[in-house]
């Protein structure tokens, strides 16, 4: 039984002038301790699908599974970091994460959870920010702050909304290896959403594209064969590497001209000119 | 160094950030930039208050010899010139009697203000005096079951400046305590809100008269077998319902338009109902809550004096209009310095408020 399974999954938000069907026909099966990556253009429905298999929303029609029972509401099991790590920001660090944590362990004693919360803002290496309130961080110690309370809660499986999009790039780096770290202790499921084949490629096991939406859908599925731990300066001279990012790239491409051919419309421009001063 | 860093954060914090120039001036080394700021800041506010003054004093003084020569007039048409040139010595020499009665100039309004002073100091040394007299006679009162003998003098104006405070925060607590709950649980549910707009919309325009009479009649019946203070009872359940509106569509509107962002993560987590209204969404919608409260506040201090003048509760309002009916040579600057302290009495009010309500707020976006 595959740990997280989408059948036949479609979501369409109605207004007035009609149903607008976002996703169709997602069909995704992950298994356990598995990382996968799903790999879209922005606007195309990622956090949609995020949200879907968070329980945040309800698909419109098709099943989702997790650990074969139907996803209906939120679980503590699937811990998310969100696109905008949405924090509070009127709490510090060491009690936002503490907030998780004391919901994720309601019988815990206290001193435990405290503990808890200054190992994992210590895993982040935040423990000198750790009575500080958003507004003092930078975007990036926001976001790993964000990681610490979805760690912290100690979830199963790990659900990432585009985390690292942004941050600048070597934060960037240094986060991927920390979630990397992470997830491989003690080989949790990961998926994870972005809009960088790269970050794709040096994270995941599988990568997926996702045909952008309306309508959109996954399209076929990219094994990464790179052994871990990955390099990433080694990475860029691995045949493997370029050959599967190169596929994907020309996939994504590919994706994206048919979307451009689709729309025959038509701008007209305006007749201007710069106006002269000289004269 | 370091104290005047928190003392320019205070002043900022508190919005008096206009006196910054000042503590510039007076800490650390002077640029010469902070001596234009201080100029710019400080001496042409001050310069402003000089002009408004010598208007004032220029209008008053126009208006004061157009009363005159109207009663010099009227002296003559009615009674011919010997009373006219009578009325002419009488006003010159300042007689009490035959003062033109118009807007006073700053001087008399400063020396009402100083008798309004000098009124309070006898009258509380009367009060001190009365307690001392009665303390043995009220003692034994008391011991016999009987109610201790209260001063019953006239209030001094200070003393109405209390009463109309007391009235005020009366008020703005019951108006706090009706809005703010209401508020949030409007705010919770889409239904409620639609459902109570109505009344909303058609109560929050009602004038502060209207609402005193309602108070009124529902309080007359309710109090006639007590013989609690009815008036003051009256003034400060009309001001909260006149002032609460603010406070009640503020928090509401907070509420219900928490970031969703927020209502996410209070749904990954899991909170209860409980925790996600106390842990969420009353502290995303604090800023909201408090700029409704800052408004109710002056709201509350703007209707007192109309409602204090109608419900004849010993306050601002009701001097203001007492002097008014009495008609003394002193009445119309004693009504003036009634205005000024009114108008700096609700500035402070406004400024604590507005020191709150930066200690609560969060920028939307810090937490994003």
């Amino acid at each position: 039984m595959a740990y997280l399974e989408l059948k036949n999954v479609c979501k369409t938000y109605g207004d007035e002038s009609g149903d607008t069907e976002v996703l169709s026909n997602i069909n995704l099966t992950i298994e356990e301790g598995e990382f996968v990556a799903i790999v879209g253009f922005t606007g195309s429905g990622k956090t949609t699908l995020v949200n879907l298999i968070n329980g945040l929303i309800k698909p419109t029609s098709g099943e989702i599974l997790f650990k074969g029972i139907p996803v209906v509401d939120t679980s503590h099991e699937r811990g998310v970091i969100f696109q905008n790590y949405s924090l509070l920001p009127w709490l510090t660090v060491g009690q936002n994460v503490y907030m998780a944590v004391k919901e994720a362990f309601p019988k815990e004693q206290k001193s435990v959870l405290q503990k808890r919360v200054a190992d994992y803002v210590e895993m982040v290496s935040l423990t000198p920010a750790i009575n500080k309130r958003p507004k003092e961080l930078s975007g990036g110690m926001r976001q790993r702050v964000a990681v610490a309370r979805a760690l912290a809660m100690n979830p199963e499986m790990i659900i990432m909304d585009e985390p690292l999009g942004a941050l600048d790039a070597l934060t960037r780096g240094n986060l991927q290896d920390e979630i990397l770290n992470i997830w491989s202790k003690d080989k949790r499921t990961a998926l994870l959403i972005t809009n960088d084949v790269d970050e794709g490629i040096y994270m995941a096991d599988r990568i997926i594209p996702l045909k952008p939406g309306p309508n959109a859908t996954l399209g076929p599925e990219f094994k990464i064969d790179i052994g871990r731990p990955r390099d990433k300066t080694a990475l860029n001279d691995n045949p493997k590497y370029k050959e599967t990012r190169n596929a994907i790239i020309e996939y994504l491409m590919d994706i994206g001209e048919q979307r451009k051919s689709v729309s025959d419309e038509t701008y007209e421009l305006p007749e201007i000119s710069p106006k002269s001063f000289v004269a | 160094m370091k104290q005047s860093i928190t003392l320019s954060k205070i002043t900022q914090l508190m919005g008096f950030g206009f006196l910054k120039p000042i503590t510039v001036l007076f800490s650390g080394k002077p640029q010469r930039e902070d001596f234009i700021n201080f100029l710019k800041k400080i001496i042409v506010p001050l310069l402003s208050i000089v002009l408004f003054v010598g208007i004032w004093q220029a209008g008053a003084s126009a208006l004061y010899n157009k009363e005159a020569n109207y009663k010099i007039e009227k002296a003559l048409a009615d009674q011919g010139q010997v009373a006219a040139d009578e009325m002419k010595a009488c006003i010159a020499s300042g007689e009490i009697s035959c003062q033109p009665n118009t807007l006073p100039s700053p001087a008399q309004v400063w020396t009402s203000f100083k008798t309004l002073i000098k009124d309070h100091k006898v009258i509380s040394a009367d009060k001190l005096a009365f307690k001392e007299k009665t303390a043995a006679m009220n003692a034994k009162r008391v011991a016999a079951g009987k109610d201790p003998i209260t001063y019953t003098g006239r209030p001094s104006f200070v003393d109405q400046i209390v009463t109309s405070l007391k009235t005020v925060f009366a008020g703005f607590l019951l108006a706090l305590l009706i809005a703010v709950p209401i508020g949030i649980v409007i705010g919770l549910s889409e239904t409620l809100r639609s459902s109570f707009n109505w009344l909303i919309q058609i109560f929050k325009p009602v004038s502060p008269v209207v609402w005193l009479l309602l108070v009124f009649m529902i309080v007359k019946t309710l109090t006639k077998d007590s013989n609690s203070d009815s008036a003051f009872i009256i003034s400060f359940i009309s001001v909260g319902l006149c002032a609460m509106w603010a406070t009640l569509v503020n928090t509401a509107m907070g509420v219900s338009s928490v970031d969703k962002d927020y209502i996410n993560v209070a749904k990954v987590l899991k909170l209860g109902p409980m925790q996600k209204v106390f842990k969420v969404i009353l502290p995303s919608s604090l800023p909201l809550i408090f700029t409704g409260l800052r408004i109710t506040l002056s709201v509350a201090w703007m209707v007192l004096i109309a409602i204090e003048l109608l419900a004849q509760s010993p306050g601002l309002g009701s001097f203001v209009w007492e002097e008014f009916q009495n008609g003394a040579i002193d009445s119309n600057s004693k009504i003036i310095v009634a205005m000024f302290i009114i108008g700096i009495i609700g500035f402070l009010l406004d400024r604590i408020m507005l020191t709150i309500q930066n200690m609560v707020s969060f920028n939307k976006n810090e937490g994003v």
